[in-house]
């Protein structure tokens, strides 16, 4: 078994580091550059394919539960129009970070496969869990991705409101916290958070057991 | 039953059609019942953070920044974020009042009770409108107002 193994190897890598018969150095070098830009092209056009709001959206999965959600916070509608999109606050802009990301997001097409949130009620059970994986990537990245349009440096504190001001110029200016410590649901509704599970507690949040439809 | 309510009906709308501007609604102008009316243009909240005295005892506080957006439900309060008492030494912002995290029966929860958990049906956030009907209220000076 493992010497037709290794014989067929030997049979490839011959005919591999074999110098080309047909054809010539030139049209392979060209050959090879031409199919090289065609091969990066088409990748590249399609992970960005996949980067974009109608891929998103085209699973009822993100079309019916935080998709609307989004809509209606100040990252979709707002007065001068600019908005962001899925991908603005879910995929890091930067190349080998994306390809991370990506790779990782294999994991969601498995839970296509097998209806991991299909329901509106599966969705909802998995909530905190899904929302902590993102936190936790944001807590780990210090909120790259707000800070790819929301840049410290550019913030007129003197233009914000009293309390914004107090808590940037101190706990964000320390870098003792960071963006998604404070702002958790900007973008989507929040799932209950027991005391000690989100990136900055909140304690005061808890209502009764019996009300939390656990 | 059918023709007499659609007769009175008929007398109402007639009778309305007749005696135009004889009372002004404030709210409406001079605008007819059946057409709809210009609604009033949005304005920015009052988001000063300025704290305002009430106007009388037990006046629940107004709110003095931006509120929209918020959410209040079952899950998260936004408000609670920053104003529940374990919260507000990193907050800065007021606490709670004590009251609120009394039960119906008089026990002293460890949070806010359900009945006091929606706090915007009491506080409200301000916008900057002249009042669109005139009345003649006066804050209650003992309040700490001038």
């Amino acid at each position: 078994m493992i010497a037709r193994v290794i014989a067929l190897v030997r049979r490839y890598w011959k005919i591999i580091s074999r110098p080309s018969t047909h054809y010539s150095l030139g049209f392979l070098t060209v050959g090879g550059f031409i199919c090289g830009i065609g091969f990066w092209g088409a990748f590249n056009t399609a992970m960005e394919f996949t980067n974009t709001e109608a891929f998103c959206t085209g699973c009822h999965e993100m079309r019916n539960n935080v998709y609307p959600e989004l809509q209606q916070t100040i990252h979709f509608t707002n007065r001068s129009g600019v908005r962001a999109k899925c991908s603005d606050c879910h995929v890091p802009h930067e190349w080998t970070v994306k390809m991370a990301r990506k790779i990782q997001a294999s994991k969601e097409v498995w839970g296509k496969i097998f209806g991991t949130i299909s329901t509106e009620e599966k969705f909802q059970a998995k909530r905190l869990e899904l929302a902590q994986h993102e936190w936790a990537r944001f807590k780990a990245n210090d909120s790259l991705e707000c800070r790819n349009c929301h840049s410290y440096e550019s913030m007129d504190f003197t233009r914000q409101s009293q309390r914004a001001q107090a808590m940037h110029s101190t706990f964000l200016a320390s870098k003792e916290k960071t963006c998604i410590d404070c702002h958790k649901g900007i973008a989507h509704r929040l799932p209950y958070i027991p005391p000690g599970q989100g990136p900055s507690d909140s304690p005061g949040q808890a209502v009764p057991t019996a009300h939390t439809g656990k | 039953m059918k023709i007499l309510a659609a007769a009175m009906l008929l007398f109402a709308v007639s009778a309305g059609a007749q005696a135009p501007g004889s009372h002004v609604d404030p709210m409406r102008g001079t605008v007819p019942i059946p057409e709809p009316t210009q609604p009033p243009r949005l304005t920015n909240w009052v988001n000063d953070d300025a704290r305002l005295p009430r106007n009388y005892a037990m006046q629940p506080p107004i709110i003095p920044h931006r509120v929209d957006g918020y959410q209040v439900d079952k899950n998260f309060n936004k408000c609670l974020d920053c104003h529940s008492r374990s919260k507000t030494p990193f907050s800065g912002a007021v606490p709670v009042s004590a009251t609120h995290y009394i039960d119906r029966d008089g026990k002293v929860l460890d949070h806010v009770s359900t009945r006091r958990y929606f706090c915007l049906q009491c506080h409200v956030a301000q916008e900057p409108m002249k009042p669109l009907v005139g009345n003649r209220f006066k804050p209650d000076s003992a309040q700490g107002r001038p």
